[in-house]
């Protein structure tokens, strides 16, 4: 019964995901001044693109048409890890905070390995970039969850989410600064505005989208599906780590359907704040990314020395 | 010095070096033929008297062809022509003086095969594979319809610049690009994000305008230069009209020139209104682009309303204008300008306070003002480093001789500069369509037109919203187009952003690309 509802919470990841990129489209639109496409838009691009045949380089090799399969494998594993509509689900205790970003680490080297390996300018470019954003992301992501995982004892996310939800609303300093690092850091590892820009399309100022541009078909479906499921998997993190309530302890029909409901609305909401922030800030430079990050990273120290100092004595 | 009177001076400057200058008036333009050997010592007089080389174009005429350049100061044009064989067609490069002669040269090079001595750079440019080795195809014995191969070969020994060292790699963009754009090629060399060198390689839409405007009536000239770039339609058609009109001693009546000018700054406001949102664009500042089009849009939508075309395509014709404008078409346009204002004073104070944008657009692209200068750059990108050069000021026509407005000028260089100093153009623009509709009054729209004498001659100089465009015409008998030269601003400009992208990171090109703006098919021909 549990691994059922674990096999069902993942399900509403990979199938809700596309659905949240659409609602989050449909908002920018709206703040912009312009008639929004459907909020099925993406389920019916990632159609159109399955129907299609996927054009691959000549020079490609195996590991070109094999990455997207494994980048998407790699992120529906990511989104097993992380609570959606229950905490202590079996798949959520197997698994820790730290084995979720080393799939997101595992996902992003073979999507990097795929940007390089035809040999086009812009698949390298785009490659190099996302590494050198990446490790500056990964030590601020991980200060961020160690933060968290301090004050409940466990690196175990459903733990960690447990115990926040037992402990009531508290408001911790520590948990104010991890929750903004966590955000711009989230912000970066999605290419969202202003470290990346996903609906661009100049080659040469692409990050994520540089490195997928020579996918097509059903190949660039499973990459797409694949952003907008880790979008989807850091936005229910901020949600239900540092606002779970709502979430179902019990696996009972109404509390996971309340569950249900409870997420659906932190997400509506996250992604209306998302949007409005996309729209007030232009893109930054690409070398202030690296300023952007270092103060995430501080956000997170920050937050771990106010834990120390604040909350552990208690 | 007064405005007018260097000519005299240079002119005894000239004659003290030895070089004989023989004076021919032509109607608007006075043309100094010299021998073809003191092409190059003219050049170097002519920089130390600190002129602008304007323009280079040739000719063909039976044994001979004709070299031109144009150069001007103080708003006085001067067309220097010196004469060379077609046995042996050189003479010596003034690219080695003035930079801007650079791409003109190769033109000319490539189009009539005159050998430019001691020329910098003279690999190929308007030649890409069309054409055999010794063709040339604007040579009066090319055919009109080429003799294209069944399949173009690729073009792939061009010889671009190389960087060698640890750790530099090449970028090659284009000619295909992904949004809606021209083609062209930019290849760069970087280091890690850092510019080294980026070099343009254009000419992918040639479209022959030259060869095909042999033998055409004025009328039809006229439609032809109106798309040469379709965003300069009406700046294009007037350049070439007012050639034509001078050639042929045709004066137009005062209402048409009125209506040219407001043709002609609907067209200057339209424009800069989609580059400025494109700039937006280009940093991911979505919101001002859709408010920067949506005005375009309805500005457009005047046009077609009022004109009855959009883009304001064949408005003007030889003589005068193809539309009129009713009492209650004033209105609207005049509503339409109180209606832009409005909007933009709501716009313009989000765009100038946003910190992110601001850190994107300022010290971003810099032109260095002596670098735009020994480019000869042009209206905007040059106003934007300090380059004070109107031709509506400067050397004004008809309407423009009779109106008071602002060149609007910045001197900070950067894509910032190239931004505002639009946005200061829009204002003063919108001003003189104003001024033009309340001097109107009743009148013809179009003059009679005289057939000219064959080999007439003038050159058509206007300020279009890209800045000064230059049209050469010459006709042949019974009222056809012998030559027709169009210098469309971009020209001059594409060079300048060879310079004001090294030191930028590559993710930064696209926003200075766009804030210069030069039409690949103005420069293509």
């Amino acid at each position: 019964m549990n691994w059922l509802i674990a096999i069902l919470q993942t399900t509403l990841f990979v199938v809700l995901a596309p659905l949240l990129a659409g609602w989050l489209k449909w908002c920018k639109c709206h703040l912009q001044n312009r008639k929004a496409p459907s909020l099925l838009q993406p389920y019916r691009d990632l159609i159109k693109l399955t129907k299609k045949q996927p054009v691959v380089s000549e020079q490609a090799s195996w590991l070109f048409i094999k990455a997207p399969y494994i980048i998407f494998s790699a992120t529906v594993l990511a989104a097993t890890v992380v609570p959606l509509i229950a905490v202590d689900l079996p798949t959520s205790a197997s698994a820790d905070v730290i084995v979720m970003v080393g799939f997101f680490a595992f996902a992003r080297f073979f999507l990097a390995l795929a940007g390089l390996d035809v040999g086009t300018a812009f698949g390298g470019m785009g490659s190099s970039r996302e590494m050198t954003i990446s490790s500056l992301a990964e030590p601020a992501m991980l200060m961020a969850v160690f933060t968290l995982t301090m004050t409940a004892s466990t690196t175990n996310l459903s733990g960690a989410i447990a115990h926040v939800l037992h402990e009531g609303l508290v408001l911790r300093p520590s948990f104010v600064f991890a929750l903004f690092a966590l955000i711009l850091v989230a912000i970066a590892e999605t290419g969202r505005v202003p470290v990346d820009n996903p609906a661009t399309h100049l080659e040469l100022t692409m990050i994520h989208e540089a490195m997928i541009l020579e996918f097509s078909g059903r190949h660039l479906a499973l990459i797409e599906w694949a952003s907008q499921l880790k979008l989807m998997l850091y936005g229910v993190l901020i949600a239900n780590i540092f606002f779970p309530w709502g979430i179902a302890e019990s696996f009972g029909a109404s509390a996971l359907g309340y569950g249900l409901l409870a997420i659906l609305g932190k997400l509506m909401l996250l992604a209306v704040f998302l949007a409005i922030a996309e729209t007030l800030v232009a893109k930054m430079r690409l070398f202030r990314v690296q300023e952007y990050l270092s103060f995430a990273y501080l956000l997170g120290l920050l937050g771990m020395l106010s834990h120390i100092i604040l909350e552990a004595s208690r | 010095m007064s405005s007018s009177n260097w000519t005299t001076d240079f002119l005894s400057q000239l004659a003290d070096v030895g070089i004989a200058v023989e004076q021919i008036p032509l109607p608007a333009i006075s043309l100094w033929q010299i021998a073809s050997p003191q092409w190059q010592q003219f050049a170097e007089l002519a920089m130390l008297a600190d002129l602008r080389w304007a323009s280079g174009w040739a000719e063909h005429h039976d044994e001979r062809l004709f070299i031109n350049a144009c150069f001007e100061k103080y708003g006085v044009y001067v067309l220097l022509r010196a004469i060379v064989n077609t046995a042996k067609p050189e003479l010596p490069s003034q690219a080695t003086v003035y930079p801007a002669a650079n791409r003109s040269e190769r033109h000319s090079q490539d189009m009539y095969g005159v050998n430019f001595l001691g020329h910098p750079d003279n690999r190929r440019w308007t030649r890409h594979k069309a054409w055999a080795k010794n063709h040339y195809p604007l040579r009066k014995d090319f055919p009109v319809a080429g003799m294209p191969e069944t399949i173009t070969p690729p073009d792939m020994d061009y010889p671009f610049v190389k960087a060698y060292g640890a750790g530099v790699y090449e970028i090659p963009v284009g000619p295909v690009h992904a949004g809606i754009i021209e083609p062209g090629h930019f290849r760069f060399q970087a280091v890690g994000e850092l510019i080294l060198n980026l070099e343009e390689r254009l000419a992918y839409v040639h479209k022959g305008i030259e060869k095909i405007a042999e033998g055409r009536n004025p009328e039809s000239l006229a439609r032809l230069a109106g798309r040469i770039s379709g965003d300069t339609t009406v700046g294009h058609t007037w350049a070439a009209c007012r050639a034509m009109e001078q050639a042929a001693g045709v004066e137009i009546p005062a209402r048409a020139a009125l209506l040219r000018g407001i043709l002609a700054e609907r067209e200057r406001v339209a424009n800069h209104l989609g580059d400025m949102g494109a700039i937006c664009n280009d940093v991911a500042f979505v919101f001002a682009q859709m408010q920067f089009t949506r005005l375009r849009e309805d500005w457009l939508r005047t046009n077609a309303a009022v004109f009855g075309h959009r883009l304001l395509m064949d408005k003007i014709i030889p003589g005068g204008v193809a539309c009129d404008l009713t009492d209650e078409s004033a209105a609207l346009i005049t509503q339409g300008i109180s209606q832009l204002r409005k909007e933009l004073s709501e716009i313009m104070p989000a765009v100038d306070l946003n910190s992110s944008l601001e850190d994107r657009l300022y010290t971003a692209g810099y032109l260095a003002p002596d670098i735009a200068k020994a480019f000869g750059t042009l209206g905007y990108v040059g106003r934007a480093s300090g380059q004070d050069f109107d031709v509506r000021r400067d050397a004004p026509y008809a309407p423009y001789d009779q109106a008071n407005f602002k060149v609007a000028l910045e001197d900070q260089g950067d894509i910032a500069s190239r931004f505002w100093v639009r946005y200061k153009e829009i204002n003063a623009a919108l001003k003189l369509i104003g001024h033009f509709i309340s001097q109107l009054t009743a009148g013809d729209i179009l003059a009679e037109w005289q057939t000219p004498l064959p080999g007439s001659e003038s050159l058509g100089i206007v300020e279009g919203w890209r800045g000064e465009i230059m049209a050469y015409v010459r006709f042949a008998d019974d009222n056809k187009i012998a030559r027709f030269y169009p210098r469309d601003p971009s020209i001059l400009n594409w060079p300048a952003l060879e310079k004001l992208t090294l030191n930028n990171i590559v993710p930064d090109f696209p926003v200075c690309n766009k804030s210069l703006n030069g039409s690949y098919s103005g420069n293509d021909l």
